[in-house]
């Protein structure tokens, strides 16, 4: 009688065991497929566009000639965005994180203002903050269609990503140091810049390095603000009007010849070198800083 | 103690400009606000909403005009619910693989993959789903026409595997380990101490997780320009060419739209639709969170 109840027993493990066998495998599957098809992406586009990549491919201007078109205006018009976005968007994101953390009582009723304002934002679509910039600079600031517009809209849009990395990297000061800055009577101003900022420096310029790259690979928010599918010349300041290698893409991969894709492919590459350098220097960055803590 | 006075004053001003660089965020929202209802309000002037919601014919530049948007909303919602399908399963497995059966040496290495993944901007996709998605679907099935919504289902749903996993597995490893050891105790296999302790133990942030990645294909745009076409035409059928909401605003903002014509405020209707819809649901999933804090 015993026996044949953990004769029973035992086979109801076995079915236990090969079951979960069964599923660690679908899972092994599961993750194995999504590192295929981020290869088969990669692979793709590298198919597709390595041989159109030379030095005449970046250096020159766009064309009607896929042979002879180029992402030049593309790259610089990137440079531009890109530059004034992180100019506008670092110390306002900073400083608003330093508020919410330094200012004001998590508790109180201006911190959860305005922190479930910021969730919100967050989760707002890309495309709903170039609706934003059209109506905010473009037309009520005069702004037209220029490069100026499209970093202030691009800011906008990044601004929540950087707020909450810096309060991250804030919040993870030791307090220990923060009182012994302040037992040395050193105002709060002072412990901001001499101790906080210093200690947090690596987390706010990995979580704004991030967000700076999500800005470069936007197309949708700028198509709305006005930059232009088509520009042959190079941006001279803030006020011109503009492409960027997200939008220059997009006019390839819409034309219908052959070789534009070619050229689109050509030019994705361009931006995921730059994308994926961003990204290993926050990797880096974040890696340098945990052993530190460590 | 004239010094100290200059400090004091020199603080306050400090404060107060940090103030002034928080209040921009509020600023944001309310321009948002004020922007997408105002115009929608104009459009609302010359177009009836009952018309709007329940239209299924959408040719907003074409004479005889009509604004119906239920193609879009529908061809939205095809996109949303193609790419959950690829995307929800996939990232959900993909989170407990990484939060209770991987070694920790398997997730150093993968982690970063799913962050390549998330960090490739979604115009690559595009071009991904026109070149390569869509010629194999054409493949097997030859009816497809070039631009239809299966393959930016596809497309999109792959973008936003990495947010469900990376929500899904934060939520799981949230878990207390010592639950997990009790049932291990217990005599538990790993199956059975993801599907019976972990899963239950963190369901509302995986909830919470599956709305916001929902609400991120809703809001989807460049995949969509690319690959599902530029038809608003009222269909169910995936292999068909369709039109987004997100679609149609991009493709009318690529001609040169006047300010004050209805093309104009149709534009920031569809926005402000766009945002309703995606608010409601940021909104949704939050509460779920806040509503059961698990630990």
């Amino acid at each position: 009688m015993s026996n044949f109840v953990k004769k029973k027993e035992h086979g109801k493990w076995i079915s236990r065991k090969l079951k979960n066998h069964l599923f660690h495998l679908t899972l092994i599957i599961t993750i194995t497929s999504l590192i295929l098809i981020l290869a088969l992406l990669l692979y793709q586009i590298f198919k597709t566009g390595v041989s159109w990549l030379d030095w005449d491919f970046i250096t020159s201007m766009p064309s009607r000639f896929p042979e002879k078109a180029g992402i030049l205006s593309a790259l610089f018009g990137s440079i531009w965005a890109i530059g004034l976005t992180a100019l506008f968007s670092i110390p306002l994101g900073v400083g608003t994180a330093i508020y919410l953390e330094e200012y004001t009582n998590s508790h109180s009723l201006i911190n959860k203002i305005l922190q479930l304002n910021i969730s919100n934002l967050a989760g707002v679509p890309s495309i709903v903050y170039g609706m934003l910039g059209l109506a905010v600079f473009v037309r009520l600031f005069n702004f037209e269609r220029s490069i100026l517009s499209g970093a202030l809209t691009l800011t906008l849009l990044i601004l929540p990503i950087i707020i909450v990395a810096s309060q991250e990297a804030i919040r993870n000061v030791p307090d220990i140091i923060i009182e012994g800055s302040y037992a040395l009577g050193m105002s709060k101003w002072q412990t901001i810049t001499g101790v906080i900022l210093p200690y947090a420096l690596p987390g706010i310029l990995t979580g704004s390095i991030l967000a700076i790259s999500r800005a470069m690979g936007e197309a949708a928010p700028l198509i709305i603000v006005g930059a232009a599918g088509y520009i042959a010349f190079l941006p001279n300041g803030p006020m011109d009007s503009f492409t960027v290698l997200p939008i220059q893409i997009f006019n390839w991969t819409s034309r219908p010849q052959a070789e534009f894709q070619n050229i689109a492919a050509a030019g994705i590459i361009v931006l995921l070198i730059l994308l994926l350098s961003a990204n290993a220097a926050a990797i880096y960055l974040r890696n340098k800083y945990q052993n530190r803590i460590e | 103690m004239n010094n100290k006075h200059k400090i004091k004053i020199k603080e306050f001003i400090i404060e107060k400009f940090l103030l002034l660089f928080a209040a921009v965020s509020v600023a944001t929202t309310i321009a948002i606000v004020f922007t997408l209802f105002g115009e929608t309000f104009l459009f609302f002037k010359e177009v009836s909403i009952v018309e709007f919601f329940t239209g299924t014919k959408w040719t907003p530049t074409l004479q005889p005009r009509n604004f119906g948007i239920l193609p879009l909303f529908v061809g939205t919602m095809m996109i949303a619910i193609g790419s959950s399908i690829i995307a929800l399963p996939l990232g959900l497995g993909s989170a407990i693989y990484l939060s209770e059966y991987a070694p920790k040496r398997t997730r150093q290495i993968i982690k970063p993959i799913l962050e390549i993944l998330a960090g490739i901007p979604s115009i690559v996709y595009g071009f991904f789903a026109l070149t390569f998605i869509t010629p194999l679907i054409r493949e097997l099935i030859p009816q497809t026409q070039i631009f239809n919504a299966a393959s930016a289902s596809i497309a999109v749903g792959i973008m936003i595997i990495p947010m469900v996993a990376s929500l899904s597995q934060d939520a799981m490893m949230s878990v207390p380990n010592s639950i997990r050891q009790g049932a291990y105790a217990l005599g538990s296999t790993k199956l059975e101490v993801a599907s019976k302790i972990v899963i239950p133990a963190s369901k509302s942030s995986i909830a919470a997780a599956f709305i916001l990645a929902i609400s991120r294909a809703v809001g989807e745009t460049m995949i969509v320009a690319i690959a599902a076409g530029q038809s608003p035409t009222l269909t169910f059928n995936p292999l068909n060419s369709i039109q987004t909401m997100t679609g149609f605003m991009v493709n009318i903002s690529m001609g040169d739209i006047q300010h004050g014509t209805i093309e104009y405020n149709t534009v920031f209707a569809v926005g402000a639709l766009l945002f309703m819809m995606t608010l409601t649901m940021n909104l949704i999933s939050k509460a779920i969170v806040r509503k059961r804090k698990e630990f």
